[in-house]
């Protein structure tokens, strides 16, 4: 019943923000219900469509789930971005190294080593938050503007497609990556891929590692009150540094399915995060918070997003409005999620749990 | 004991008041006199509040008289209580905390200079109020930056200002610190001996000893006793508030002391501020032995107990050992799987997490054991068979395993923490302030569960600030003073004046 409760919330903040959203339309003078229809249309207007959607929202999800383990731990994590790029780099050089696996290898290999980068990018601030108390927000910001350059660097250098170079136009991105680690399609001759799939497992496991396992246990413990969770033995600094290597884990993921689940099968950028992210590690914070931070929430909650994103597109060619309408649209939606009773209380607990943390911390 | 009891101010004549489902009053009588300390005692939930709210006009008795100097008067609200000369300092503050002290003072009165309030001229009668019974306020300052025990003093100045003769306080020692205790009942003696009415709300029986002149005894909306502090004793009066017999000392069997279990020499430990809290401590404690820890707050019991837990580090040529292993260098976890178990003094804080469900914070500790997880995932039935016994064991009042722990009572939360910490036969137990806040019911339970415990062979070290729970836990009392041990002294023939003069740093 409250959980039921728990997901009006969101939904009616939604609403909101459409009703917000047409206002907007017949201020440029557009027909708001043409809108709504040429937006849905995109979305899920067909069984291609759908497919767009679903894949559109597969880092969302996973970037939203990493969000809700971090976030049970009481840690920000703003690094998403910087996640995927590393998971994307580490697993596009394994699939450069090894060409000929075949798929039924290469494919887990890939995803366990865009997990990986992500794992690692993700430790990174942990380690920096919990043994010298360096704010994870501001380094996980931080981390983003530096995998990008790194990105740009190995796009640019040692990863650049030998064609590029050859024909002299140095597009920033690699060659055309192993056949066989392109991710299988779900259903034969759709966009659908794998990685979809995986997606909702990822989110599931969230939700089964925070409450059914010892170790989800323990973040939750540091997160609630790490005074409490420190007397009685939990290690408070190793489970920050889990809490963000795990959510950094599965925004890596996201990183190797966006090379391997993409038509090119290649690593690309146009020299900025957004680039080759498609802002995913920052829609994906806005899609667990649609989602109340729990993990099973922000399944249906991505792809609602993810249907947004690309109904936005329908919407623009439909109305010859300006795309900047969809971006407004979107932060609408998130004023009001992120200023409904729920998620304010949620973001309270977290104030209170962190300021504590800092103590905690600070002393031994 | 007042000289000057005076007239009957008050008379609550047949009192009855229900709640749906509860009859909080139970045709209650009860009556102050001026120049007396008249005290209302009773666990919690047993009716004082809901008595004085109805005597401050907030509810409506169903049945029942007050009487007002022997006039029969029927009080319609607070406003009209007040203009009575009944003041009330509430439990829970009533202050604005972004205004001024003479501010908050002058809310809901008329001035002089209306529509103006004369903040001067009430800063002026707050000084005359401050000076008269020694309450210290500075009125010109923001009532956020007081802390709570000045904040007190404010809403008691509040009602002095406003005239009242008859003062109400409803468990104002519950958010005191112990220095803060004494200071309030030298404040409230002068204004008993200046002859106004005091009722005092408490379930602390120490506390109802020194202060009160008369006792009356509530339980579950009933009076079961009146009485006073010389007609009686804190077990006369325990017996009273929880209707039967109450064990205030458990029964303590005689053990064979064994060998030593925790050992601590030359403990030394910086406190939060720097300087040296713990200083030098030599201390052993053996097999099937209680070492009660006497000493005024803040003289190092706190920094002791968390550096045995690992939670705070020690100074170097500290030595801890637990069962001859030495423990100084290991973390929290290390030393619990050497033995160690730790009930924390701050229970909210330290002991459990109000969020997390009664059966999450059983396993708290042990919730990585073979016992409840197996390849990484958690065996529920396991737990909550566990945690099933242990709430039977311990008789944790819960609704269910699943009800989040914040929602329990103080005494209910120690007894979850306790019920953890003994459940896997410790060596070596600190307890910190083991019955705190708690209700009498359950202390005395919490006291035999941890003299069973040594009666099994562990060590345990309770520190307390309660010296009757000292005296009645241990069997060897040590009293810190300033970080040091002054003494360590056998219980047999320690008497509280003895202690009291260590606990002053005063040596025999
Ligand atoms: N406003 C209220 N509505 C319903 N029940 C109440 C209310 N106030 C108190 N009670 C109930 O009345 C009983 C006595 O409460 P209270 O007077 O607050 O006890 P005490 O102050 O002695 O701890 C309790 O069972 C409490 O739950
Ligand atoms: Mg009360």
């Amino acid at each position: 019943m409250q959980r039921l409760f728990g997901a009006a919330v969101p939904l009616l903040a939604a609403l909101v923000a459409f009703a917000c959203g047409a206002i907007m339309l017949v201020a440029v003078g557009a027909d708001p219900v043409e809108g709504l229809r040429a937006l849905v249309d995109q979305a899920v207007g067909s069984g291609p469509r759908i497919a767009t959607t679903l894949v559109r929202a597969t880092p969302l999800l996973l970037v939203g789930a990493g969000i809700t383990i971090a976030f049970r731990a009481s840690v920000v994590n703003i690094g998403g971005e910087g996640q995927i790029v590393a998971g994307a780099l580490l697993s596009t050089i394994v699939a450069i190294q090894l060409p000929n696996l075949p798929g039924i290898l290469l494919v887990p290999l890939v995803l366990i080593a865009g997990a990986l980068g992500g794992a690692v990018w993700g430790a990174i601030p942990g380690a920096l938050k919990a043994y010298a108390s360096v704010n994870e927000i501001l380094s996980t910001i931080m981390l983003n503007l530096v995998a990008v350059q790194f990105m740009n660097f190995l796009l640019r250098g040692w990863l650049i497609d030998p064609l590029e170079v050859e024909r002299g136009t140095r597009i920033p991105q690699t060659a055309r990556l192993s056949e066989n680690a392109t991710l299988p399609a779900l259903i034969p001759g759709s966009r659908l891929h794998l990685g979809v799939l995986v997606a909702v497992l990822a989110a599931i496991g969230a939700y089964v590692l925070l409450w059914r396992t010892p170790l989800g246990f323990r973040l939750r413990a540091v997160g609630h009150s790490p005074e409490a969770a420190k007397a009685a033995g939990i290690p408070v600094k190793k489970s920050i540094v889990t809490a963000l290597a795990l959510s950094g884990s599965l925004s890596g993921l996201a990183g190797a399915i966006l090379v391997f689940g993409s038509e090119s099968v290649r690593m690309v950028t146009d020299g900025s995060a957004a680039g080759f992210t498609g802002s995913a590690g920052f829609n994906g914070i806005v899609a667990a918070l649609f989602g109340g931070l729990h993990p099973l929430w922000t399944i249906p909650s991505s792809f609602l997003f993810g249907g947004l994103l690309t109904g936005a597109t329908g919407l623009q060619r439909a109305l010859q409005v300006p795309a900047a309408l969809a971006v407004a649209l979107n932060g609408i939606v998130v004023i009001f999620v992120v200023s409904s009773a729920k998620v304010r209380t949620r973001l309270d607990q977290l104030a209170n749990a962190r300021s504590e943390m800092k103590e905690v911390l600070k002393d031994a | 004991m007042a000289t000057n009891t005076g007239e009957v101010m008050l008379e609550m004549r047949n009192i009855t008041k229900r709640f749906p489902g509860v009859l909080a009053n139970d045709s209650v009588n009860f009556d102050v006199r001026a120049g007396e300390v008249h005290t209302l005692l009773g666990e919690n939930g047993a009716g004082k509040s809901t008595l004085m709210k109805v005597l401050f006009g907030l509810y409506q008795p169903e049945e029942g008289e007050i009487l007002l100097n022997g006039t029969p008067t029927k009080i319609t609200s607070p406003t009209h209580a007040i203009n009575q000369r009944i003041g009330m300092i509430h439990q829970h503050f009533m202050l604005v905390p972004t205004l001024t002290v003479a501010e908050n003072v002058a809310l809901g009165l008329k001035s002089g200079r209306r529509p103006l309030t004369d903040l001067k001229a009430v800063a002026r009668g707050i000084a005359d109020i401050s000076d008269e019974y020694g309450l210290a306020v500075d009125p010109n300052v923001d009532i956020w930056r007081l802390s709570v025990g000045e904040r007190q003093r404010v809403e008691i100045i509040k009602a002095l200002y406003r005239k009242a003769e008859l003062l109400v306080l409803d468990e104002p020692t519950a958010v005191l610190t112990p220095q803060e205790v004494d200071e309030l009942f030298a404040i409230l003696r002068d204004m008993r001996n200046s002859g106004k009415g005091l009722v005092f709300i408490s379930h602390k029986l120490h506390e109802v000893m020194a202060l009160s002149d008369r006792i009356t005894v509530l339980r579950n909306g009933k009076v079961t006793g009146a009485t006073t502090p010389a007609e009686s004793d804190r077990s006369k009066l325990a017996s009273m508030m929880v209707g039967r017999e109450v064990k205030l000392a458990p029964d303590k069997p005689l053990v064979e002391i064994g060998k030593p279990r925790l050992t601590i020499s030359n403990l030394s430990v910086d406190g939060d501020r720097g300087a040296v809290a713990v200083d030098g401590v030599d201390l052993e404690i053996r097999a099937g032995e209680i070492l009660g820890i006497a000493g005024v707050s803040g003289n190092g019991q706190r920094e002791l107990a968390e550096a045995i837990a690992g939670l705070r580090s020690v100074k170097s040529g500290s030595t801890i050992s637990i069962d001859g292993k030495d423990v100084a260098g290991m973390d929290t976890r290390d030393r619990r799987n050497a033995g160690l178990s730790y009930v924390p003094e701050e229970r909210m804080r330290d002991g459990a997490i109000g969020d997390f469900t009664v059966a999450e914070n059983l396993i708290l500790v042990d919730h990585g054991s073979d016992e409840f997880s197996a390849r990484g995932m958690f065996k529920f039935a396991e737990i909550e068979t566990h945690c099933s016994q242990l709430v039977s064991d311990y008789a944790v009042k819960t609704p269910s395993l699943e009800t989040p722990t914040s929602s329990l009572s103080g005494g209910n939360i120690q007894k979850i923490i306790l019920a953890r910490e003994l459940a896997n036969e410790p060596s070596v137990m600190i307890a910190s302030q083991p019955t705190r806040g708690v209700d009498i019911g359950a202390a005395e339970y919490i006291h035999s569960r941890l003299v069973d415990a040594r009666d099994r062979g562990m060590a345990t070290m309770v520190i307390s600030e309660d010296l009757d729970e000292v005296l009645g836990l241990a069997d060897r009392i040590a009293v810190l003073c300033d970080g040091k041990v002054m003494d360590i002294v056998p219980v047999e023939g320690a008497t509280k004046e003895q202690l009291g003069l260590l606990m002053a740093g005063v040596k025999s």
